[in-house]
């Protein structure tokens, strides 16, 4: 820090200071500014604050860092980890290590998109608002479902504003929530709802799936929405048509997770089979691992539901001349304008999130999106079966699988996971933190970034525990 | 010539990218599978196989950048241009940043990664913690939050998990009428009803409107500070005491942290939960509408409510805590957007305690010159020393020459800068909202004085040019009134 003649004072008139390279006012500079607004000292420009709540001494930081130094600092940060081009991952569990083009980022990077605001004045910002347009009409493509918003903040808390949005149109009180669905979204759900009266009730699943048994004894007149994950947090495939089909006979509605959106290059889409409401998680979608964020948040509907979906909406009009040009649009719902009677209090979202999505499936197309979600499935079948015939190893469910499935180990996850980790592998995820009943169990992960090479010795290491 | 020119799309439509697809067209290179080509009908049931492929574009790689491309070049950014947007603090987001966020040790860590393989990552939110609570004078940070807005809700339910352990039935929030939506929103999200409060004519909390509505039943006070005029809240060591001694809490909305980092403290203030934006304050870019971060800190009596997990350090180890059984619980997945906090801890690290204390200082040195250059052609409702923004009115424009400030608004773009902020906050008419922040250099907010005084003048001699513009855009004015009567969200093959 640089020493100062008194203490933590707003520095007066043009007293000598270090020019710091994004404050680009100088010293003579301030003083002429000063002479125009008519006051004698910057400290002046602060006689409205009491000097009882002043800070009377400067801030207790570390020293300003120069570029070179602040650099070398985060890096040592960032090589004391273990991240996914160090280590083989075969960890899922809602955060996915897909392959990136590189144009992905080398286009959404770029400043004119990183550094805007939301469009506001939509005229400057034609090309946000297209990209938006654009990566909504996507997503309506790959989930088959009618309308999509702008982004949510992530996979869960889309899904809670899901379980809100379906109690705002049913008027019912009750949601009904699949322990196949991922831990941390049922947390989230159960946060949101909590303060609004909105009663969460955990369906249990069995064999690895959602018990449909269950499901059917706990619909009642008061069921606002089934909300199930698929492939469900155990990878497993659920039978989305017969949850329709029940939620639809109560008059609630389906509301579907979907963690992993690369599965809907394979698998028929949500849309298809009578999901409501798609809720889910974008990062797959060209966005990087992040330890955890930001992600980005899908949320998609039925069309007729387009007036109470939460979150920024970009719509297609003209303008003046007749061409075509895009703004934001129903913002009546927005708290903007409706304040306390929102539809949710979303403002900041994850735009250049969707805007990555959009360039990552535009890249992939029709038939890559296929191609990468065939090889998803195939490497994950293939680790699954080889897992399965280890001695002493076994497979928790028997239901087919997308790319993760759930391992019985004889050795407690966690230990296997360290002695993977010195073998330069990040294993699976150990299920017992959130299942008790599953604390031999291992969910594991096999993206198309896999090889045949690293799945044959991670069976080998595993083949080789004692 | 504007910065626009090239960008513009002449008399047609600008494509979008399903206009480029051509059946066959790959814009993608994967390989083959190299491992058994089961027929896919053994892999997963028939019934669960995808009919018809999603109808992507089917584009080369160079159809991708090239649109992209020249969808960014229809685009305003802060790397472009002058972005005085109220409320927002548009300041310039350094690209050592980006660098630093990219790095593959941070960018390609997985959030369930063993707590022994993410050690780095863990002292960086540690120690971004450690900086931020002696910046705000708060006790514990959680950085869970995704935005300011998702600040609020975890703020407020922490509030509320704190009066349900003391058994106290709380059922109000106050907000002020100057405030942004997302307050009275959250607090609905919340299950609060909401009291407004009105302002005075200094613009700060109306007192005396205070100590009328504030009792038992009120759980919090949503407060903006500076407010959302741009004003210090100069009674607010009054609020401080009214909503105290009626055992209520208080909450700051920290938009305008940006104003008094390093000159005082909300803690000092005796603030007991607030947010930050990090996306504001803290230099994390904007994306064109997130991500964000909303970082929030509270009294060491909340803290037991914060979302779990938390970080805690062993002198050099670290971890992450779940075991907190008065939690609020989660309000999203892991653990927070990572990313925007190296960027954030990067901005604090090079600044030190006296770069941030430069920032707030000429921050309002800033906006008190732009507001002592433009005083005297507009209406100011509020004529106080403002903080690091300020709210001016078109209201005389639109009654002396039916220009509205929506009008002079979109002329701005003519001249090459963002607009303001405008109809914002709702209790001024025809407000006008201007943050110029401290990146931005003295020549610049010339510029951005004259070229508001050119259009003051134009409204007076020349108002059908106001009213038109925009005149130098990628497009015209846009219909707003038809995209909101007949939805267009989606493109369809036709
Ligand atoms: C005063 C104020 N409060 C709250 C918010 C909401 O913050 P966010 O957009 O990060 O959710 C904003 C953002 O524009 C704001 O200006």
């Amino acid at each position: 820090m640089t020493p100062r003649g008194r203490g933590g004072n707003v520095t007066t008139g043009v007293e000598r200071r270090t020019q710091h390279k994004y404050i680009p006012a100088t010293d003579a500079e301030r003083e002429e500014m000063l002479r125009t607004i008519g006051a004698a000292s910057v400290e002046e420009l602060f006689a409205d604050i009491p000097s009882r709540v002043r800070l009377d001494r400067p801030l207790r930081l570390p020293p300003a860092l120069s570029d070179p130094e602040l650099m070398a600092q985060l890096r040592a940060m960032a090589d004391a980890n273990v991240h996914s081009d160090r280590a083989v991952c075969f960890l899922g569990a809602g955060a996915y290590d897909h392959y990136v083009p590189s144009v992905v980022w080398h286009l959404a990077g770029r400043g004119e998109f990183l550094t805007a605001y939301t469009p506001y004045q939509a005229e400057l910002m034609q090309g946000e608002l297209q990209a938006g347009y654009e990566y909504q009409s996507m997503l309506c493509e790959i989930t088959g479902m009618g309308v999509a918003n702008a982004s949510m903040y992530d996979g869960a808390s889309a899904a809670a504003e899901a379980a809100v949005m379906a109690k705002d149109l049913t008027g019912r009180g009750e949601v009904l929530v699949s322990t196949a669905v991922h831990p941390e979204y049922r947390q989230v759900i159960r946060t949101y709802t909590a303060p609004l009266g909105l009663r969460v009730t955990e369906i249990p699943y069995r064999h690895g799936l959602t018990d449909l048994d269950a499901v059917a004894r706990a619909l009642s007149p008061r069921t606002a929405a089934i909300i199930i994950q698929h492939p469900n947090f155990f990878g497993c495939l659920e039978d989305g048509a017969a949850c329709a089909e029940l939620a639809h006979r109560a008059g609630a509605l389906l509301v579907c997770a979907v963690a992993e959106p690369l599965s809907l290059g394979i698998l028929e889409p949500p849309g298809a089979w009578g999901a409501d409401i798609v809720a889910g998680e974008g990062q797959p979608l060209g966005n990087h691992l992040n330890f955890g964020g930001p992600y980005l948040g899908m949320l998609a509907a039925r069309q007729e539901f387009v007036r109470r979906i939460p979150g920024r909406l970009v719509g297609a009009t003209v303008d003046a001349e007749g061409r075509r040009g895009f703004v934001l649009t129903l913002q009546t719902r927005e708290q903007h304008i409706r304040r306390e009677k929102a539809s949710s209090n979303i403002c900041t979202n994850e735009a250049l999130l969707a805007l990555a999505a959009a360039i990552y499936m535009a890249s992939l197309g029709k038939a890559g999106f296929r191609k990468v979600s065939e090889l998803n499935l195939r490497k994950a079948a293939y680790a699954r079966e080889a897992i399965r015939e280890i001695p002493k190893f076994g497979l928790a469910f028997e239901a087919p699988t997308f790319n993760e499935f759930v391992v019985r180990t004889p050795l407690a996850p966690e230990e296997i996971n360290r002695r993977l980790l010195a073998a330069g592998i990040l294993g699976g995820a150990p299920l017992g933190r959130w299942y008790p009943e599953l604390s031999d169990a291992w969910l594991v992960c096999v993206t198309e970034q896999r090889t045949k090479a690293e799945i044959d010795r991670l069976v080998a290491l595993l083949e080789g525990l004692r | 010539m504007t910065p626009f020119d090239k960008a513009q799309g002449g008399p047609r439509d600008f494509p979008v990218i399903f206009d480029f697809s051509v059946p066959g067209r790959v814009g993608s290179s994967y390989p083959n599978p190299d491992v058994p080509d089961t027929p896919l009908e053994q892999l997963i049931p028939a019934s669960q196989l995808r009919k018809e492929p999603a109808a992507l574009p089917e584009v080369s790689e160079l159809d991708v950048v090239r649109h992209y491309t020249r969808l960014s070049h229809r685009n305003f950014s802060i790397d472009e241009g002058f972005y005085p947007l109220g409320s927002c603090t548009m300041k310039y987001n350094p690209k050592i940043h980006e660098d630093a966020a990219r790095l593959a040790g941070f960018a390609r860590l997985h959030p369930y990664a063993p707590a022994e393989g993410a050690q780095g990552a863990l002292r960086l939110i540690c120690e971004l913690e450690e900086l931020l609570a002696e910046i705000s004078g708060m006790d514990r940070v959680t950085f869970q939050p995704a935005a300011g807005a998702h600040g609020e809700l975890t703020g407020l339910l922490m509030i509320r998990a704190y009066f349900e352990t003391r058994g106290e039935r709380r059922t109000k929030v106050i907000v002020p009428d100057s405030a942004h939506g997302t307050n009275p929103a959250t607090a609905a999200m919340v299950g609060y009803q909401v009291v407004t409060v009105k302002s005075d004519a200094r613009g700060n909390m109306d007192v005396r409107a205070l100590r009328e509505v504030m009792d038992g039943s009120v759980a919090a006070i949503m407060l903006t500070n500076p407010n959302t005029l741009g004003l210090f809240e100069e009674p607010i060591l009054d609020v401080e005491e009214i909503v105290h001694h009626a055992g209520g809490q208080l909450y700051l909305d920290g938009a305008n942290f940006n104003a008094v980092l390093g000159v005082t403290r909300p803690g000092d203030q005796g603030f007991d939960v607030m947010h930050m934006n990090l996306h504001k304050t803290f230099t994390t870019p904007h994306g064109g509408g997130g991500p964000g971060a909303g970082a929030v800190g509270v009294k060491a009596h909340l803290a037991p409510f914060l979302p779990v997990p938390v970080v805690e350090r062993d002198g050099e180890r670290f971890r992450l805590d779940d075991q907190r059984p008065q939690s609020i619980g989660k309000i999203r997945a892991f653990y927070g957007n990572f990313g925007n906090l190296v960027r954030a801890y990067a901005y604090i690290r090079s600044m030190g305690a006296d770069g941030l204390r430069q920032v707030a200082e000429t921050a309002v040195l800033n906006a008190n010159y732009l507001l002592a250059r433009l005083r005297s052609r507009f209406d100011l409702p509020y004529d106080r020393l403002c903080k690091h923004e300020f709210v001016l009115s078109g209201a005389r424009q639109k009654r002396q020459h039916g220009v509205a400030t929506r009008d002079m608004a979109k002329r701005m773009l003519d001249y090459g800068f963002h607009a303001p902020t405008i109809y914002f906050p709702l209790i001024v008419e025809e407000a006008i909202m201007i943050e110029p922040t401290e990146t931005e250099s003295k020549r610049t907010l010339d510029e951005f004085a004259d070229a508001m005084l050119a259009i003051a003048r134009e409204a007076q001699d020349d108002p059908e040019v106001v009213k038109t513009a925009p005149h130098s855009t990628p497009v015209k004015r846009l219909d707003e009134v038809r995209a909101a009567r007949q939805p267009d969200l989606r493109w369809r093959a036709r």
